[in-house]
């Protein structure tokens, strides 16, 4: 029986758990963000907008709440150190998982809270470009909110009574008793030293029961989708999965064949955004916005998009005529992710790959830094005060626009309508994240790049690989709340997906019939098929069975049967059951005339046969002994003659095929 | 039986030329394809004919795998895949498939253009040649067809060098390439899971060197250069352009950066700029420390080590230059020792092994003047040191790997024979398993003993470990079923499901068996007397009064009668089935000895 956990509500930041042949496998450790979009922005400088704000008051007037809450922009927000849903962590006890798989270096940003909070104790599988990277983002987002020391954590606010209350979004907001503040670096070493590095098809062996195996999903560097399975079942977890060519190695789709389940989340979260489109729509905005004199500001994850819209820009600059703007990537972690990139040619795209063997850098990159095109700053503090140059491009996190650097520069541009910041990262709704800057000059523009699978792509690749049953999140099953009449976007199959939802637990429906088992080459060789029809060979197999490591093998059973003492008589079953055959089953029938001649042979002088309704009755009047033969029976009823009794069993015996 | 083949065309109790034929379960795979330095004849290159007369080596081997970049092991790929002929996989890992070309070009360049052979490989089949090549990750899990699968594992050694597992099925073969068991300034140590591999095919280049710590070389070697460049002399360290120069470079410009030193190091160009910067991009195939530190600072960026140009060598004062090639024979390396070898105050490292005829050779042996062309005589002042950096394991750590990986036969290659005797004597005596070592062309044949995987029906697989009240999981439990060969398929089902499958019906064979007992009692109270008789007797059994006066053991039925002519005699009926036979026979035998008299 296989059993499906969801514990996470967010189809693109899954985390689910299989029970699938008694191991307990998480599938991702993704931490929904967009809790933050509820707090007020970090500022790293004191802004006195931001300081100043009015306490919330409640329509009664009365003001316990004035110090979680600010009122903003004409809108509420919680006063406090950021905070991230989690993932359930009641729905089963998480100490019993004993591994943790990951798809992508986004899908592992709850693993400090999973491991270091849960009693986990086994082992997190990802691929090396995964864990370098998430530890990136890890040590980005750590740094973001350490840097701004907050004195207060509200909780006031999150009472159900007083939730109640609250003015929309707030009022609505869920599972906020799941909220948590961010965790620590020590956490991430500690979670992330759980983790062992795995290569694309590299066949892993759980407890010897399971199989699992990363397979390229072509959404980002070292991203994968797993496969889990045994000898007779297979599961494929297919999760941000990328059919565009952009810098990853390309998806692997072949190996989802013949999958009895397909697990299906990190689909695209704008499905009508066409990602080449928006990279245009980008480019021409940032240089439109350059020429102006306005600076650009670009609110990004410090790995991923970042390096194609790096490679976009390499080729775009000089026929824009932006050579002389400077761009800046402003992120603690920037230079790593510059770095780290270059090094991973196994994991990119073919074209890629062949710079390597040149050798060259395989992202263009390089060569911007290298003619100081593009520079790059762990901050605003230090060395980019001095070097800052407007009008100019920053790239920098976090795209909530709730901390990190991008914060200092919406104050600082927002003001003037020169400016434009453009959203490409489509984690969150960007008037949301925009809400505690309002009202602004500045030009905003909505150019989400996702390149995860669309529905057309998903029912292409369904076609393709022919999965038994296909399990999805709920939102994939309808189309989105706001386009109802768009049928099309949602995924479409036979049988029709089963779906699932947050702490929601699902039976997968596939039953398996057979399992492997070895035959050791001494109990093979002992082995006498026949041949019962034309191509049909059986052999009776008695032997004894060891199973260690969930591993099943057949031995010949011990060649001397213990003799049983006489105490242990009476125990006569027991022993029998431990060290001598079973009985076989018996097939045939018997042929009367052969039977009694074959008596005769054996010294039995006075058969006489009877025929009865359904069979005959061999008499053997001497030794007062009857045998009824019929089709399917055989009844040998005599004295209590045991040598007599065996000869005539084994008499019978000959006539009849075992199994 | 089934059984593995191997035939090294190479490395055969030899050093060069690698080139191993190993079949195995009907597959033929071809491990490394080398060159041999020593030869300049046809015996340079594997003999292949060996393979097939007549016909295309792509129908007769299924695959060929290159364990790195040296050219003793894959400096025949392009005369093999071109000249020959194979169009079939060529698998490598990323570093080794990049670099590769470049050694090999190296070498074109060499035969071809200073030495001026003919009939050898071009630039072109060199390009054609890496067309065939797959590049594999590490430890993955390579499907070269349905039934052969290989995988790599890190060897250290070079960059991208690996070792390799074939496997057909549960029969598997594990070839090591060359291997370092301990971890070096820019590598790490190979490593290698418990598979247990029918056959280890292993390096034994130091097969009877247990080797110093690698510390105590690197402080004599810096020792040594100090030394030199304090009194103002010239230090030169003849190299190949990849492998020990990383090496040796990091651990110059380390001590440079510690010691303060002003001394200039030059590497001679061409290779070894492009060289580093292979380090650099392949970054995560070197070990654990450059890897961690490489965003702060890049191993192969040295600030001490600048190019080197001709005119350098004639400067006055201290210099360090690491020059190719490695062994002395030519090029710029011979060009400075011989500019450098009239001063004693000047010093030659070679950290390597150098083939018989060549100046290096000759020098290390002790030869202090050496005839130059044009019957030139050239006196060798400096001092000649030979120090061994090559990366490849030990004895310890080759018994170390065979412990590691635990194989059923090993088989020594890439070494000398009467080393190879030695080491095989060892490996006999502390493992217990075979040790083979063949010459060229010679076959050894390993017999295996696979077990048989079947399919069991969960039924009964289910049924067989549920059998006891308390399963004991120490307790080996026995299992009866039917083993179903149809086709190729084998399945182990229970007989029920045999027969129901074969539409076959079940034949019963049941016994009944008269036991006289005397007993002048009423029937009913001598059933009674049985009963509690069994029941004190059989107390593991289910033992049963039914209403009907009739009792139950399990499946056994036991009814009496009274004699038809002798009322103080009962008849018990005990009526069983073939499938009961054993519990049937032992209660008609307890029953025979009659009831014991002080039962009510």
């Amino acid at each position: 029986m296989k059993l499906h956990y969801c514990l996470s509500g967010h189809p693109t930041l899954p985390c689910n758990v299989l029970k699938f042949k008694s191991t307990t496998i998480m599938l991702d450790c993704g931490l929904d963000m967009t809790s933050t979009l509820n707090f007020l922005p970090l500022p790293l400088v004191q802004s006195p907008r931001l300081s100043k704000l009015p306490g919330w008051v409640l329509k009664d007037g009365s003001t316990f709440l004035d110090k979680e809450l600010k009122e903003c922009s004409g809108h509420v927000f919680v006063d406090s150190v950021p905070e991230f849903c989690l993932p359930e962590t009641e729905l089963l006890d998480l100490s019993t998982v004993d591994v943790i798989l990951i798809s992508n270096y986004h899908c592992m940003m709850a693993l400090p809270y999973i491991t270091e909070y849960t009693g986990f104790t086994g082992t997190v599988y990802a691929t090396e470009p995964t864990v370098q990277i998430g530890r990136l983002l890890m040590e980005e987002l750590v740094n973001s909110i350490e840097r701004v020391p907050k004195a207060q954590s509200a909780s006031m606010w999150k009472n159900k009574e007083v939730q109640r209350l609250l003015p929309v979004p707030l009022k609505d907001a869920v599972e906020v008793s799941m909220w948590r503040k961010c965790y620590t670096m020590p956490e991430v070493n500690a979670a992330l030293s759980k983790i062992q590095l795995v290569g694309y098809s590299q066949k892993i062996e759980l407890f010897g029961a399971v199989q699992v195996t990363p397979l390229s999903s072509g959404y980002a560097l070292g991203s994968s989708n797993w496969i889990i399975q045994s000898h007779y079942e297979k599961v494929s977890y297919v999760s941000g999965s990328s059919l565009l060519t952009t810098h990853p190695q390309p998806m692997d789709q072949a190996s989802l064949k013949n999958s009895d389940v397909l697990i299906l989340t990190g689909l695209t979260q704008i499905p009508t955004a066409n990602p080449d489109g928006m990279v245009g729509e980008f480019c021409s905005n940032l240089a439109m916005t350059v020429r102006n004199g306005g600076n650009v500001l670009v609110p990004c994850y410090p790995s991923g998009v970042i390096y194609d819209l790096l490679e976009c820009l390499y080729q775009y600059i000089d026929s824009a005529g932006l050579s002389n703007v400077p761009f800046y990537f402003i992120s603690p972690v920037a230079n790593s992710s510059l770095e780290f990139s270059q090094i991973f040619a196994e994991w990119l795209c073919h074209n890629k790959q062949t710079k390597v063997y040149l050798p060259e850098p395989p992202f263009p990159h390089a060569e911007l830094i290298q003619t100081n095109k593009l520079k790059h700053y762990p901050s605003i503090h230090g060395d980019f005060s001095n070097d800052f140059k407007q009008p100019c491009v920053v790239f920098t996190g976090h795209p909530s626009l709730r901390f990190g650097d991008v914060v200092h520069f919406m104050e600082l541009w927002g003001k003037s309508s020169l400016n434009t910041v453009i959203f490409t990262e489509p984690d969150f709704s960007y008037l949301d994240a925009l809400a505690p800057y309002q009202p602004l000059a500045m030009k905003c523009v909505y150019c989400p790049i996702d390149t995860r699978l669309n529905f057309i792509q998903v029912s292409k690749l369904l076609k393709e690989v022919q999965p038994l049953h296909v399990v999805c999140p709920e939102q994939y099953t309808q189309p989105p709340p706001t386009q109802s009449h768009r049928t099309d976007l949602m995924i479409d199959c036979q049988p029709p997906p089963m779906s699932y939802r947050r702490a929601e637990v699902l039976t997968l429906p596939y039953k398996r019939r057979y399992e492997k088992i070895e035959i050791m080459p001494e109990l093979a060789d002992s082995l006498v098929p026949l041949e019962i029809k034309p191509g049909i060979s059986l052999a009776t197999v008695s032997a004894v069975l060891h199973t260690k490591d969930n591993k099943h093998v057949l031995q010949l059973p011990p060649k001397p049967p213990q003799p049983p003492a006489s105490k242990k008589r009476k125990r006569v079953n027991d022993d029998v059951t431990e060290c001598k055959p079973l009985k076989p089953l018996l097939s045939g029938s018997i042929p009367v005339d052969q039977f009694v001649q074959t008596l005769e042979k054996h010294g039995f002088s006075d058969v006489k046969v009877e025929d009865t309704a359904k069979g005959h009755i061999v008499l053997l009047q001497e030794a007062e002994t009857l045998i009824q033969i019929e089709e399917d029976s055989t009844h040998i009823i005599c004295d209590n003659d045991e040598p007599l009794r065996v000869k005539l069993r084994d008499l019978v015996l000959k006539f009849l095929q075992k199994f | 039986m089934p059984e593995i083949k191997v035939t090294p065309l190479g490395a055969g109790q030899d050093v060069g030329r690698s080139c191993i034929l190993v079949s195995i379960a009907g597959k033929n795979v071809m491990l490394d394809c080398g060159m041999h330095m020593g030869y300049n004849d046809d015996r340079r290159f594997p003999d292949f004919s060996y393979i097939t007369q007549n016909g295309r080596l792509t129908d007769f081997l299924d695959c060929v795998i290159i364990s790195h970049f040296h050219l003793d092991h894959c400096g025949a790929l392009p005369y093999f895949s071109e000249m020959v002929g194979y169009d079939g996989p060529i698998y490598m890992t990323h570093p080794t498939k990049a670099i590769c070309p470049i050694l090999l070009e190296d070498y074109r360049k060499i035969t071809v253009d200073k030495k001026g052979e003919t009939n050898f490989f071009t630039s072109q089949m060199i390009k054609d040649c890496m067309k065939k090549v797959v590049a594999v990750h590490l430890h993955q899990t390579v499907q070269v067809d349905e039934e052969l699968e290989i995988k790599a594992y890190y060897a250290g050694h070079v960059l991208g060098a690996a070792m390799f597992q074939i496997k057909v099925g549960c029969e598997s073969v594990v070839y090591t390439g060359d291997y370092n068991m301990t971890p070096d300034r820019h590598l790490g140590a190979a490593w290698i899971d418990k598979c247990r591999p029918d056959l280890l095919i292993t390096e034994s280049t130091y097969a009877t060197t247990i080797r110093d710590s690698k510390r105590c070389r690197e402080r004599d070697f810096l020792k040594k250069v100090h030394e030199t460049v304090e009194r103002g002399g010239k230090v030169l360290i003849p190299v190949f352009a990849l492998g020990r120069a990383q090496e040796l470079c990091i651990l110059l410009e380390t001590f440079w950066e510690r010691m303060n030193l002003k001394a200039p190091i030059y590497f001679s160009t061409g290779l070894t700029e492009k060289a580093n910067h292979y380090y650099k991009l392949f970054i995560t195939w070197t070990n654990q420390k450059i890897r961690k530190t490489f965003v702060q600072r890049n191993m192969f960026e040295f600030k001490h080590i600048k190019a080197f140009d001709r005119a350098f060598a004639d400067n006055p004062g201290p210099m360090v230059v690491f020059a190719t090639p490695g062994m002395l024979h030519a090029g710029q390396s011979l060009q400075i020792f011989r500019k450098w070898a009239g001063n004693e105050k000047n010093m030659v490292i070679m950290p390597g092994y150098c083939v018989q005829g060549t100046v290096g050779h000759k020098i290390l042996s002790g030869q202090r003047k050496l005839e130059m062309e044009g019957r030139q005589i050239l006196e060798v002042k400096m001092q000649v040191e030979y120090m061994s950096f090559s990366a490849h394991a030990d004895a310890k750590g080759i018994m170390q790997l065979i412990r590691q990986a635990e194989p059923r036969n090993v088989l020594l290659v890439h070494g000398e024979a009467k080393k190879m005797e030695f080491l095989k004597q060892k490996i006999e005596q502390e493992f217990h398993v075979n040790c083979y070592m063949p010459a060229n062309g010679e076959t050894t044949t390993i017999f295996t003993n696979p077990s048989i995987p079947v399919d069991i029906s969960l039924g009964l697989l289910k049924r067989e470990t549920a059998i006891g009240l308390l399963p004991d999981v120490k307790k080996p439990k026995l299992m009866h079923g039917t083993l179903m060969m149809k086709d190729n398929s084998f399945r182990l089902v229970s007989p029920e499901q045999a027969l129901k499958e074969l539409g076959l019906a079940e034949h019963q064979l049941r016994f009944t068996c008269r036991v006289h007992i005397q007993d002048p009692r009423k029937e009913h109270e001598t059933v009674l007397r049985v009963y509690n008789h069994l029941k004190g007797v059989l107390k593991d059994y289910s033992v049963q009064h039914l209403p009907d006066g009739s009792i139950t053991v399990e499946s056994i039925l036991i009814q009496a009668t009274a004699h038809s002519e002798d009322q103080g005699t009962k008849v018990l009926l005990v009526s069983w089935t073939y499938q009961d036979e054993e519990l049937g026979s032992y209660l008609t035998s307890l029953l025979k000895k009659g009831l014991p008299q002080s039962t009510a």
